[in-house]
């Protein structure tokens, strides 16, 4: 079982693409030289996220534009300035609430600000370019998707009429909740143009847990037996703890691990020494094991031999 | 177990260079496009995508290190995602927009624009033979706010200065054409919108904007006023209707892929039609602009009814040649 996970480099902590369930929001995006990039689709709440953030960009912007027109035609007193400052202001909010996403999305980065800022960006959902008219597409459908639900939201009327906004606030609601009803999170404009809002995060390379000054600064050795008390799984495990590096978790950590693998040597080590001793020679003993082609998944998993 | 470097580390260490430079080089890109990078940066950038892309490869088989991989991941899609994007320069695609795929897309949608434009034409005729015998229909097909007094008890003098009015009562010219286009654009992009939701709201709007155009026609006739209405509207609204015309076309041609994929998958059927759809609206609301120049100033300086009839003419014509005259066949 081991071996064959191991023969296969894009499966990574042992799971095989066929086997992972289908909602879990992975996609994979094979790249004409033929690695899969393991996408992760935008969640709804983090689309919504970046939806408020940029309504709220492009309010303050409006703001903006009518307290300085406002300030420029009040100052110069002139009739003149006053009907170019309407047609600015007219054109600005066309402008905006139009364009403000396809402007941003059209450009190289694929991302509103709101969208940047909580790590996501639009893509083609063959993997191919993102054209123009795609980005026009989803964008234009925005009006069914925003804009009509809120305008039955601000209609008023009694009796059939509220009915009939009732209703089409209903009807209208759909269009609004459709991407909770499929599993790529699909607007019904990135649906009507090909797209998907994928995390693209910017992550900066923070430094290797086993790196060199790690392995030189402490000593302590651990047997065979003792590195073959976990797996993979645990190994990532442990990672993640090291590098949130809180103190009482740590100490358990550190505290349930001594007792597994019945630690017997020096006691004035640190909790986090020991931790990271124990990272660096857990993760030399696995990584040379998937040398091998042995790929012990987790604790279950049978010990690589030799 | 005194390995004091892991061969991952090592690994890390040798190519890490290149990462950093890869990730530099992807930050400016994305803040300011390609134009941001020198010539042989830009050569430089494939060729560091790819070592990235070999590097994950190799990180997921012989790696542990999470931190490595998820880095590598985001790294390479960064970059693919420039080394494959989009590239075109704005006033290329712009050209081509406007000489290949916009007359090519509106020629696509010609069934769709049938039916589009025999539903305006049909609330058209309907709404002008009721608002005929019975004017208290005019009501019911024109809000209070469009019509500014031209109701069927104003005076024929009234209605006549109407439309010879140059408009600086309320708005200046510029202020008005502005407005105007704002607000059709808008309302094109909802006939779009709406036809997804299974063609039949923008059936409704086709008809309901038919049935205005009818309702003004038969208020005017029944004063004598018929072709000096005609001239007033159709100075803007032979573009200003096709524009319509055609947004209520995009949007039958999403619904009907929906509800009718055929031999497609329904969303690739609608993806299709989508694309397609968002070509020709781009034309709309290109019409919709001229249209708005044209009511905003021509209609209020020609007060002509012949010259308005000749331009409304002469803008029938150059956009039936734009969209369905023959042309040269370029080799794509």
């Amino acid at each position: 079982m081991t071996v064959v996970d191991a023969a296969r480099p894009g499966s990574r902590k042992g799971r095989r693409p066929w086997r992972r369930p289908q909602n879990d929001g992975w996609r994979e995006l094979v790249t004409p030289e033929g690695v899969d990039l393991r996408l992760k689709i935008g969640a709804f709440s983090e689309r919504c996220g970046a939806f408020i953030i940029d309504l709220f960009i492009m309010l303050a912007v409006l703001v903006a534009i009518s307290l300085v027109l406002a300030l420029v035609s009040w100052r110069t007193q002139w009739s003149f300035t006053g009907d170019v400052a309407t047609i600015l202001w007219l054109l600005g909010f066309f402008l905006l609430r139009n364009f403000y996403f396809i402007g941003f999305e059209l450009r190289a980065g694929a991302a509103t600000p709101g969208k940047r800022a909580l790590g996501l960006r639009v893509a083609a959902r063959d993997g191919g370019r993102l054209t123009a008219n795609a980005v026009f597409a989803r964008n234009a459908l925005r009006e069914l998707e925003i804009f009509l639900p809120a305008s039955f939201l601000f209609a008023r009327g009694l009796g059939v009429d509220a009915g009939l906004i009732a209703l089409g606030a209903i009807w209208s609601g759909v269009f609004l909740l459709f991407p909770l009803f499929n599993q790529d999170r699909l607007r019904l404009g990135d649906l009507a143009a090909g797209t998907m809002v994928v995390k693209a995060p910017r992550r900066v390379l923070r430094p290797d847990l086993a790196g060199p000054a790690v392995g030189a600064a402490i000593g302590p050795t651990f047997t065979e037996a003792q590195l073959d008390a976990y797996g993979i799984k645990e190994l990532h495990a442990l990672e993640e703890v090291l590098r949130r590096a809180d103190r009482r978790t740590v100490a358990q950590v550190a505290d349930r691990i001594r007792k597994k693998i019945a630690w017997d040597g020096p006691l004035d080590l640190s909790d986090k020494a020991f931790l990271s001793a124990y990272y660096a020679a857990l993760r030399a003993r696995l990584e040379t094991g998937l040398l091998f082609g042995r790929r012990k998944a987790d604790k279950f998993d049978r010990p690589p031999t030799g | 177990m005194a390995e004091l470097q892991l061969k991952s580390h090592r690994f890390r260490d040798e190519r890490e260079a290149d990462w950093r430079r890869l990730e530099a080089l992807l930050a400016r890109v994305e803040k300011g496009g390609a134009r941001k990078l020198k010539r042989d940066e830009l050569v430089e950038m494939p060729v560091l995508y790819r070592q990235a892309l070999s590097s994950l490869s190799v990180a997921r088989a012989i790696s542990l290190d999470q931190e490595l991989t998820a880095y590598l991941e985001s790294l390479c899609t960064r970059a693919y995602f420039f080394v494959y994007g989009v590239r075109a320069r704005p006033l290329e695609r712009l050209a081509d927009f406007l000489v290949r795929d916009l007359p090519k897309a509106v020629q696509a949608l010609w069934r769709e624009t049938l039916v589009s434009a025999a539903l305006t034409v049909a609330g058209t005729i309907s709404a002008y033979l009721l608002v005929r015998r019975d004017p208290d229909w005019f009501y019911s097909f024109i809000p209070g706010q469009l019509a500014e007094g031209r109701e069927p008890t104003a005076t024929t003098a009234f209605l006549k200065q109407t439309l010879y009015d140059r408009g600086d009562t309320h708005h200046s010219l510029a202020t008005l054409a502005t407005f105007l286009f704002t607000h059709n654009s808008q309302v094109a992009l909802f006939a779009f919108a709406l036809g997804f939701a299974l063609c039949l709201p923008t059936a409704g709007l086709m008809l309901m904007n038919g049935c205005m155009l009818g309702a003004f026609l038969a208020l005017f006739v029944s004063h004598g006023l018929g072709v000096q209405a005609t001239g007033w509207l159709m100075i803007h609204g032979v573009t200003e209707l096709s524009a319509v015309t055609l947004a209520g076309a995009a949007g039958f041609s999403i619904g009907w892929a929906v509800a009718f994929p055929g031999d497609k998958r329904r969303i690739d059927a609608a993806t299709d039609a989508g694309r397609r759809a968002a070509t020709v609206m781009g034309g709309v609301i290109l019409m919709l602009f001229v249209a708005g120049l044209l009511e905003g100033f021509a209609r209020q300086l020609i007060t002509n009814d012949v010259a308005r009839l000749s331009v409304a003419a002469a803008t029938a014509v150059a956009w039936g040649l734009y969209y369905y005259g023959p042309r040269t066949r370029r080799p794509s």
